[in-house]
């Protein structure tokens, strides 16, 4: 037995769906007979299409949400459609920052528990189940609701691969349904307003995608070391990442995180320097293919996941790392 | 003495010149901050046999995340001119030495909603619970942290917003008070950050860079002490015992198992040369 209807909410980014929001897509394809889709911020005619190629059949589409916060917005709109009877089995919810607020508000709306921090999904004994890693990834919990449909499911990135619908196959979309959402009169849960959209440039391949991520940790010792991490990342076509601790200490963007609050990479290889390992962050990279870590410290909880780990001062292995590569083309 | 006196008299007057300012209504801020004991981190956690919850027997400690808004909010206070920080937490047993913490570092008070009946509870009644007690005092503003750290469910504060009928931002890097009742936040994005501007009352969660907490001086652990605890029980919110803890969720655990692990590679201890290592590594991946 499989699931009627799931609904995903598919955020987007300059009218392109985020990765996450085509994971969640393939992910609701393997479970539910129809997938929909719910949209905001994007210019419809451009994105429904690249939802189709994902499998959603129809797509609810909220329109220009101007200056409103999301959560407030899209919660209301999913709590409308719910009360006219349109009721999903489930819906899925991408663990971003809007994603975690859209979440937490229809919750209360529509009075139905929600479960977050997702990173499988299966059918079994007549329920969707779910699966979260505890304590840093070293055991597994599988979840589900019990109480009256839909449930929520906050799913995290790169929990699941994102894959097109092979044309000519059962679940092509050929035409695709989009139905527009008047949202009602919100109240006082809408009175914040964003004001001003600032975006910290990066250069080089993203984050999510690098082949390789070459990330800097408090063993840096002080911002300008930082550097190094973005001149090796450079020279292995990668990205440079970061631990949260120098984030907040404010070295680089938070854009650069990796970890549980921050992105999840899966890259091929992760160059952890100067990162003793904290569960917040090897939940975020834990997936990569191979991880050499590079730490000061004999004890630090990043070598006991590294493939190759390097005892020794971050300060004093890079220099000489980069002066190597440099050589070696 | 007397300078001290002086001192007293100059805070007095600057906070009555602000009051002066901005008309009648006073500037004061009353903050409530949500603060999770939890077991201490560095231990190894443990989950109950039958039940699958965090084993939370033994001393509990203030979630380190909590610190940030805890300190967020005494600034914030002290900005406005005045007003006070309350504590509101919730627990099945009736621990406080985490709450003892925050008091120490210079909240007023603290509310703890304290019930057998609450083991067990999902995120959406213990946001019940937290609001039903936050309703009680009617601050302007209520500050969390984005996710708690032995739990990381992330959606407390927003569903705490959404029953109190209140704006919310999340994901705070930085808030300031602009005029009157009013503030601005710097809240992150995927792509850098939005400014927000939001009325109060609102719910904001706070992350780790928001501001540098203080460490408890020894004069603010010794008047922790005797700080007032209100104890409350689920019926004194008007919950009942069927809506909360285990009853009242409507999620349950089926297993925990052991996730396959990575194991550990090969160690190197540098000695001059560990570079060499890494550049065969990469070598082999073709990365080079």
């Amino acid at each position: 037995m499989t699931l009627k209807r799931i609904w995903v909410l598919a955020e987007s980014f300059d009218n392109t769906p985020i990765g996450t929001t085509n994971e969640l897509l393939t992910c609701a394809r393997s479970l539910a007979e129809v997938v929909e889709a719910v949209t905001w911020n994007a210019d419809i005619a451009s994105l429904a299409p690249l939802l189709g190629a994902y499998g959603a059949k129809k797509v609810y589409n909220l329109g220009d949400l101007g200056s409103s916060m999301p959560g407030v917005v899209v919660s209301q709109a999913l709590h409308q459609l719910i009360q006219s009877g349109n009721v999903p089995d489930a819906i899925f919810v991408p663990s971003t920052y809007d994603g975690r607020d859209i979440a937490g508000r229809l919750s209360v709306r529509i009075d139905r528990p929600v479960l977050t921090n997702i990173v499988g999904l299966f059918y079994s004994a007549d329920s969707l189940i779910t699966q979260h890693t505890i304590f840093g990834g070293t055991k597994i919990l599988t979840a589900r609701f019990t109480g009256e449909l839909p449930g929520i499911y906050v799913i995290r990135a790169k929990s699941f691969a994102a894959e097109p619908v092979q044309t000519g196959s059962e679940q092509e979309v050929s035409q695709q349904e989009v139905e527009t959402v008047e949202v009602g009169e919100l109240g006082p849960t809408n009175l914040a307003h964003i004001e001003s959209r600032h975006v910290e440039q990066r250069s080089g391949p993203k984050l999510e995608e690098a082949p390789v991520v070459v990330a800097g940790g408090r063993g840096l010792g002080d911002a300008e070391s930082y550097g190094m991490i973005e001149e090796l990342a450079k020279l292995l076509n990668g990205a440079p990442g970061a631990s949260r601790a120098i984030v907040d200490q404010g070295w680089v963007p938070y854009s650069y995180q990796v970890g549980q609050t921050g992105k999840t990479v899966k890259p091929v290889v992760y160059i952890a320097c100067g990162i003793s390992g904290a569960t917040q962050h090897m939940v975020g990279m834990k997936g990569a293919k191979n991880i050499i870590a590079i730490n000061k410290d004999a004890e630090a909880a990043i070598f006991s996941i590294a493939d190759l780990g390097i005892v020794g001062d971050v300060k004093k292995v890079l220099p000489k790392l980069i002066e190597a590569i440099k050589s070696a083309r | 003495m007397l300078t001290i006196a002086s001192k007293i008299l100059k805070k007095f007057c600057s906070g009555l010149a602000l009051k002066v300012l901005h008309g009648e209504k006073s500037n004061s801020m009353n903050i409530v901050v949500c603060v999770k004991q939890i077991p201490d981190p560095a231990m190894a956690l443990t989950l109950d046999d039958s039940t699958k919850c965090l084993v939370r027997d033994d001393k509990l400690i203030m979630d380190d995340s909590d610190s940030y808004g805890v300190e967020m909010a005494l600034q914030l206070a002290e900005q406005a001119g005045g007003g006070e920080v309350t504590l509101v937490s919730m627990v099945p047993g009736n621990q406080t030495s985490g709450l003892r913490t925050a008091l120490a570092m210079g909240a007023a008070k603290a509310i703890l909603i304290s019930d057998e009946a609450l083991k067990g509870s999902d995120a959406l009644s213990t946001a019940k619970v937290l609001s039903g007690a936050i309703k009680r005092g009617q601050p302007d503003l209520v500050i969390a942290a984005t996710e708690s750290t032995d739990g990381y469910t992330g959606t407390l504060p927003v569903q705490i917003a959404e029953l109190l009928g209140w704006p919310s931002v999340t994901f705070a890097k930085k808030i300031s008070v602009q005029g009157n009742r009013e503030i601005a936040v710097q809240r992150q994005t995927e792509a850098g950050y939005d400014e927000v501007i939001s009325p109060l009352p609102a719910v904001v969660t706070v992350t780790a860079g928001v501001v540098e907490p203080r460490y408890p001086s020894f004069k603010g652990i010794m008047a922790a002490k005797n700080k007032p605890i209100e104890e409350l029980k689920i019926a004194d919110l008007g919950l009942d015992a069927t809506e909360v803890g285990f009853a009242g969720a409507r999620q349950e655990v089926v297993d925990v198992k052991d996730e396959q692990q990575r194991s550990a590679g090969e160690i190197v201890v540098d000695e001059g040369d560990a570079h060499e290592r890494v550049v065969a590594f990469l070598e082999q991946l073709k990365l080079i």
